[in-house]
């Protein structure tokens, strides 16, 4: 049951989404999401979903994947729409009880807030599907470089969240083991309230901790002698180069922006 | 001169911060091991086998005695570096050995460590892969493999680093018998095609045939030393420090409790053979047992 989780996941794959460098697919992410909030009308979001899936469209990944990872995030948008129906100020009144009114713009601004998440999360997805997790953090850690001159920590950074990504298959895979040798000894995690639950998987936490511990110390211990000291002084075998593509995908991400902000920005 | 030399070595384990003393495991080692040999080192649970592994390679620091690779002390902190390098670890556990989600970035995780250029790095990534034969496999997840491929993309990881030396440290503990086999087939092929010094601890005796010397441990100790057929033959000896002969040997012990005149030293299944069928006069043909 654990492995359903398509948080963060890859597909591999050979479409001109997945060959740009990863920097690239970040700087694009960030200027999606810039347009994505700088847009103000329909047109706006229209313009920006266009955006959304001709670039899913491109990357080849299954619209319904898509779709069916916003699943886990479902809770967050609606409690943020509703959150929006109720305390959104406005004089367009159009149902009113107790402390709440719901407004026009409220409804509006609901709605908008709804598909500006969506599309939020949905863009972002996009960015995970289609880069590997390592070239991901490759990506991060040369973006962060220039700060290692104020000691920003670059490469540690780079290497925790690599390190994380390798144990987390891992962890999941000793997580559905402890939870079957608990249930063959008759523990019960899927009945009961809230606090009962929780106390069923205290039993799993503990050996999941201990275990993680003694391989965090194997770890080290095995990284140490394969003489690692930190980011100096280290090379890569894959080194990150912008091709044409990238700057022509930047390009793109930068026209799209300017599009935004020219016709998109009229408030409602 | 001997590649690694090690002269009445000690170390104790520091005392915990909450209360509890500091454990002396190692009391006075001295061993050598020459360029190119293949050394076993055998020993019951906590006999310090692991503890001798991490001074081999300045994990751990002596607390008295010396420890030279390469002719380089490694009491001293200047050299930590170039001995790590020298001398490779292969652990027991091959899930906790692996660094990167990709198999080919894991076995770069070394050179690139050392600063080598990339060009060379993928160079050694792809030798160190065709060497364990998993270079078909670079491209998958490590925690998709089986233990023993785990296993063997962790010696290519180690293999990359050009060490002169690796020490295995229980390889084949986790493995199932057909991961073993693969292991210890390629530790012979690195010491016999690439003339890789290798130091193999391990509780398998059957691990231990072929091996130019065995040391076995004893509390921190070596107990027993010399060449396999010497170390071997000592069966009383062996069993009185909890470690059991090789079945052969046991069968020919027995055999000679029973008042059967055959050598101790017949260590090989095929050695084995060959002393029984001698003692009862029926050597059979090799022509017939063919069939
Ligand atoms: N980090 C540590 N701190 C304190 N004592 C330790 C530590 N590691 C090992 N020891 C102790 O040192 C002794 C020797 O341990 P070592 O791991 O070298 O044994 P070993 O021969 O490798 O055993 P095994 O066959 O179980 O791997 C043991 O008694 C152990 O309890
Ligand atoms: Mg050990």
């Amino acid at each position: 049951m654990l492995r359903d989780i398509t948080l963060g996941q890859y597909f591999p794959g050979n479409t001109i989404v997945h060959r740009l460098d990863p920097r690239t697919k970040l700087a694009l992410t960030v200027c999606y999401m810039v347009a994505l909030f700088a847009a103000r009308t329909w047109s706006g979001y229209a313009f920006m979903l266009a955006v959304l899936i001709s670039a899913v469209a491109a990357s080849r990944i299954n619209g319904k994947t898509l779709l069916k990872s916003l699943k886990p995030i479902l809770f967050i948008i609606i409690f943020t729409v509703v959150l929006n129906v109720f305390f959104t100020a406005g004089d367009d009144v159009l149902a009113h009880f107790w402390i709440f009114k719901i407004t026009k713009q409220g409804l509006v601004g609901a709605a908008q807030m709804m598909l500006r998440l969506t599309m939020l999360i949905a863009g972002t997805f996009l960015l995970t599907y289609t880069t590997s997790p390592l070239a991901l953090t490759d990506g991060i850690e040369s973006i962060l470089k220039p700060l290692a001159k104020i000691h920003f920590p670059a490469h540690v950074l780079a290497m925790m969240m690599s390190i994380a990504l390798r144990f987390i298959p891992t962890l999941i895979e000793e997580t559905d083991k402890i939870m079957s040798a608990q249930k063959a000894r008759g523990a019960d995690f899927e009945s009961g309230g809230l606090v009962k639950r929780a106390k069923a998987l205290l039993p799993i936490l503990v050996p999941l901790f201990v275990s993680a511990f003694r391989r965090a110390d194997e770890l080290a211990e095995a990284m140490e002698s394969r003489c690692y000291r930190g980011g100096e002084g280290r090379t890569r075998m894959k080194t990150l180069v912008m091709r044409p593509r990238d700057w022509v995908a930047l390009a793109a991400g930068a026209a799209v922006i300017s599009a935004v902000y020219a016709l998109f920005r009229r408030l409602p | 001169m001997p590649f690694i030399t090690v002269e009445n070595l000690e170390y104790a384990y520091p005392a915990h911060e909450d209360g509890g003393e500091a454990f002396t495991a190692l009391r006075g080692v001295s061993l050598s091991v020459e360029e190119g040999e293949f050394v076993a080192v055998l020993g019951h649970n906590g006999s310090g086998k692991s503890t001798l592994a991490r001074c081999l390679n300045a994990t751990l620091t002596p607390t008295a005695g010396r420890v030279s690779v390469g002719g380089l002390d490694a009491s001293d902190e200047a050299n930590t570096f170039e001995i790590r390098r020298l001398v490779g670890m292969v652990f027991q556990n091959p899930d906790n050995q692996i660094v990167a989600s990709v198999v080919e970035e894991d076995v770069a995780f070394a050179p690139e460590n050392l600063g080598v250029p990339p060009p060379e790095i993928r160079r050694r990534v792809d030798a160190a892969l065709r060497t364990v034969g998993m270079y078909e496999y670079r491209e998958h997840a490590p925690h998709l493999l089986s233990g023993g491929q785990k296993q063997r993309v962790a010696i290519a990881g180690v293999l990359a680093m050009a060490p002169r030396c690796i020490v295995f440290d229980e390889p084949t503990a986790m493995l199932d018998p057909r991961g073993r086999e693969d292991v210890i087939g390629i530790i012979r092929k690195l010491r016999d095609e690439n003339g890789v010094t290798i130091v193999l601890i391990t509780h398998h005796m059957d691990e231990t045939l072929g091996c130019d010397r065995v040391y076995v441990m004893n509390g921190g100790k070596i107990e027993v030393s010399g060449t396999p057929s010497e170390v071997f033959t000592q069966v009383e000896r062996l069993r009185s420090i909890g470690i059991d002969a090789p079945e052969t040997v046991s069968l020919l012990y027995g055999l000679r409790l029973a008042g059967v005149d055959v050598p101790l030293s017949a260590l090989t299944p095929d050695e084995c053979a060959a002393a029984v069928a001698d003692a009862y006069g029926k050597r059979v043909s090799p022509a017939d047992s063919a069939d």
